[in-house]
C-alpha cells in the first residue's frame, strides 16, 4: 500500500517537475531573436505553430550535432510529444487547454528553430576554422 | 552478470558526471556549486570502486552487494546535502542557513530512525536491510524536500535561471528514483524493461547539471510563476 502510493506521487510529481524544467529550458530560448535568415529556412515568421516542430526538427538533424545542447533538444522534443498526445486526447473536452497546448507547442517549435540557429552558426565557424588551417 | 548495455549505461552516466566537474570548472562555478560537484566526483569515485569490486569478486558476490548498496547510502546522503546546499541559495537573502542545517540533519536522523524502526520489526538481518531502507526512504525525503523547494521558490520569486534548473533537475532525478523503488517493492521478482529504466534515469541528473552549468549564464533571469501558469 504504501508503496502504491509512493509510486503515484513519484509519478505525478515527476510529470510536474518534468513540465516545469522543460519550460524553464524553453524561457531561456524564447528572449533570443530568430535571425531573418532562420526565419525563412523554417518559414515562422510571426508566431511559430505547433505544426511546424516536425519539419524544423528535421532540419536540425540535417546540420552537424553540437554535443552541449543535444539534451535540451532530447528533452522539448519529449515534451512535444506529451502535449501533442495530450491535445489530442483530453484537450480535446477543453477548448482553452487546447488552446494552450498549441501555444506551448509553437514554443517547442521555437525552441528547435534556436537550436538550430546555434548549429547552423556552430558549423559556420567549424568550415571557417577548416578554411582558416 | 551485467551485460554489454548495462555497462555502457554505467559509463555513459560516469562520463557524464564527469561532464558536469568539468563544464563547472570551465564556467567558474566549481566553488559556487561545491556541494554538487562533490556529489558528482564522489559518484565517479563510487563507480570506480565499484567495478573494480565487481571485476573482483563477481556480480553475486557478497562483497559487491555490500559495497553497492552501502556506497548507495553514502551517494544518497552525499546527494540530501547537495539539496541542503540549494535550500541555502535560495534562503540566502533571510539568512536562514543555519535553520537549514538544523532542520536537514533532524530531517536525517528522523529518517534513520523511521527506517530503522521498520527494519527491526520485519527483519532479522538489521544492519544490511537498515542500510537499504534508509536509503529508499532518503529518496522519498529527498523528493518531498525538493518539491517543499520549488514551493519556495515560487512563494520567494527567486529568479535565477540556473539555480531553477537544478532544483527541477533534482526534482526529475527524485522522483524517477523514488518511483523505481516503489515499483521493485510492488513486484520484486519482476525483471525487463525497468532494470533499464533506473540505471538510465541516474544519466539525468548529469546531463541537466551539466546543461546548466554549461548552456544558462549564471545571469540569466526566469520568472518561475512563467513556468507554472496555465491559462484557464
Amino acid at each position: 500500500m504504501t508503496a502504491a502510493f509512493i509510486f503515484v506521487v513519484s509519478v505525478v510529481i515527476f510529470l510536474q517537475f518534468f513540465v516545469f524544467y522543460c519550460r524553464s529550458l524553453i524561457a531561456v530560448s524564447s528572449k533570443q531573436p530568430l535571425s531573418p535568415e532562420v526565419q525563412e529556412v523554417t518559414g515562422i515568421q510571426r508566431v511559430p505553430s505547433g505544426e511546424d516542430f516536425n519539419r524544423v526538427m528535421q532540419l536540425l538533424h540535417l546540420c552537424p550535432e553540437r554535443p552541449e545542447d543535444r539534451k535540451g533538444i532530447q528533452a522539448i522534443g519529449a515534451y512535444f510529444r506529451l502535449l501533442s498526445f495530450v491535445s489530442s486526447t483530453f484537450a480535446q473536452l477543453v477548448p482553452s487547454m487546447k488552446a494552450w497546448m498549441e501555444s506551448e507547442r509553437g514554443h517547442c517549435t521555437y525552441f528547435a528553430a534556436i537550436a538550430l540557429e546555434r548549429r547552423i552558426s556552430f558549423s559556420r565557424d567549424m568550415l571557417a576554422q577548416q578554411m582558416d588551417s | 552478470m551485467p551485460g554489454l548495455l548495462d555497462y555502457s549505461i554505467w559509463v555513459l552516466c560516469t562520463l557524464f558526471e564527469a561532464g558536469v566537474v568539468i563544464c563547472a570548472a570551465r564556467r567558474g562555478v566549481f566553488r559556487r556549486y561545491l556541494a554538487l560537484n562533490l556529489y558528482m566526483l564522489a559518484s565517479i569515485l563510487v563507480s570506480i570502486i565499484r567495478l573494480k569490486i565487481l571485476l573482483a569478486y563477481g556480480f553475486g558476490s557478497a562483497e559487491y552487494m555490500y559495497c553497492y548498496y552501502y556506497s548507495d547510502l553514502l551517494l544518497t546522503i552525499g546527494l540530501y546535502c547537495a539539496l541542503m546546499t540549494l535550500y541555502v541559495h535560495v534562503f540566502e537573502d533571510l539568512g536562514a542557513e543555519q535553520y537549514v542545517r538544523l532542520g536537514a540533519v533532524l530531517l536525517l536522523l528522523g529518517t534513520a530512525g523511521f527506517s530503522f524502526a521498520i527494519v527491526q520489526q520485519f527483519s532479522t538481518k538489521i544492519l544490511s536491510h537498515f542500510v537499504v531502507e534508509v536509503s529508499q526512504n532518503l529518496y522519498f525525503v529527498g523528493l518531498v524536500l525538493t518539491y517543499v523547494l520549488w514551493g519556495a521558490i515560487l512563494k520567494l520569486r527567486e529568479t535565477r535561471t540556473r539555480l531553477i534548473q537544478l532544483v527541477l533537475a533534482l526534482g526529475l532525478y527524485f522522483s524517477l528514483f523514488a518511483a523505481s523503488y516503489a515499483l521493485r517493492n510492488l513486484y520484486p521478482g519482476s525483471r525487463g524493461v525497468w532494470d533499464y529504466v533506473t540505471p538510465l534515469s541516474g544519466c539525468i541528473l548529469p546531463l541537466a547539471w551539466g546543461y546548466a552549468f554549461w548552456q544558462v549564464p549564471e545571469e540569466a533571469r526566469t520568472v518561475p510563476a512563467h513556468l507554472v501558469a496555465v491559462p484557464r
